[in-house]
C-alpha cells in the first residue's frame, strides 16, 4: 500500500512536472543557437515562466518520493515499475499538449504496463 | 570516413555511458537510502533526521552527480541524433539496472522479474520506433 501510494507520487508527479516543462518549453520555442550567451538567456527566459516553477516543484515532489521508496525497496523493483511513466506521459500529452498519440505506441505503452505487471509479482 | 559513419563513432559511445551512468545514478541513491534507514513512518518530524543524514551521504551526491551527467549526456545526444533512435536504443538501461543492483546492491533478480524487465525493454523500444513529433511539424528530410 505504501508503495503504491509512493509510485502514485513518482509516476503521477514526476511525469506532470516532466508536461509542465514541456509545455514552458514549447511557449519559448526551438532553440537554434548554442552559444553560451544564448542559452543563459534561454535558462533565464524559461526561469519566468509559471508553468517552469511549476513543473520544477512536482518534478522535485517526484524525486523525494523516488528517495522514500529506495529507503525500503530494491532498486531493480523500483526503477522497472517507474517506466509506468510511459503510460502516464501519453495520457497526459494527449490530454493536455494535444499531442496525437499513434497506434503502435499505445501498443508500446501496453506492453511496457504488462512488463510493469510482471516485475510487480515479483515483489519481496 | 563517411557522414554517417563519423556520427556513430559518437552517438554509440554516448549512448554506453547514458545506459551505465543513469542506472549507476539510481543504484547510488537505493544504497545510500539503505543506509539511513527506512521511511516508514508518516510523521513530518520523523523525517527531519533520516533526511539530514541522506543529505550528508557521499552516495547521495555521487547518485546525483552520476544523474546530471546522465542527463546532460542525453541532451548532447539529442542534439543531433533523433530521439526515435535515442529512445529504444536507451531501453536497455532497464537491463543495466538490474545487472547493477545485481553486482553492487548484492539483489536477487528472480527469473519472474528478468521476465518483466526484458518485457519492459520490448515494450520502450516499441514506443521508441514510433514518430518523434506528431503536433503537425513540418518534417526535415
Amino acid at each position: 500500500m505504501r508503495e503504491a501510494v509512493l509510485f502514485f507520487f513518482i509516476v503521477v508527479a514526476g511525469t506532470a512536472g516532466e508536461l509542465c516543462v514541456s509545455r514552458a518549453m514549447k511557449g519559448i520555442g526551438e532553440v537554434h543557437d548554442f552559444s553560451p550567451k544564448s542559452i543563459l538567456s534561454f535558462v533565464l527566459q524559461s526561469l519566468r515562466l509559471p508553468w517552469m516553477w511549476l513543473g520544477i516543484a512536482l518534478m522535485s515532489f517526484g524525486f523525494f518520493s523516488l528517495l522514500a521508496i529506495l529507503s525500503f525497496q530494491e532498486v531493480s523493483f523500483v526503477v522497472p515499475v517507474s517506466a509506468l511513466s510511459y503510460a502516464v506521459g501519453a495520457l497526459g500529452a494527449k490530454a493536455f499538449l494535444g499531442e496525437r498519440v499513434s497506434r503502435n505506441r499505445w501498443v508500446g505503452i501496453a506492453v511496457v504496463c504488462l512488463g510493469v505487471t510482471i516485475v510487480w509479482w515479483s515483489r519481496r | 570516413m563517411t557522414h554517417t559513419r563519423r556520427l556513430q563513432l559518437k552517438t554509440i559511445p554516448l549512448i554506453l555511458i547514458s545506459i551505465i551512468l543513469g542506472p549507476l545514478g539510481n543504484v547510488f541513491l537505493g544504497k545510500a537510502m539503505k543506509s539511513v534507514g527506512s521511511l516508514t513512518s508518516g510523521r513530518i518530524l520523523d523525517l527531519v533526521p533520516i533526511a539530514s543524514r541522506a543529505w550528508m551521504s557521499g552516495y547521495i551526491w555521487l547518485g546525483i552527480s552520476c544523474l546530471l551527467i546522465f542527463f546532460v549526456v542525453h541532451m548532447l545526444l539529442l542534439t543531433w541524433a533523433d530521439y526515435s533512435y535515442v529512445q529504444p536504443a536507451t531501453s536497455l538501461s532497464y537491463v543495466s539496472i538490474t545487472i547493477l543492483s545485481y553486482l553492487l546492491l548484492g539483489e536477487v533478480i528472480s527469473p519472474l522479474r528478468w521476465l518483466g524487465v526484458t518485457v519492459i525493454c520490448l515494450g520502450v523500444f516499441v514506443v521508441g520506433r514510433t514518430s518523434p513529433s506528431t503536433t503537425g511539424a513540418p518534417k526535415r528530410a
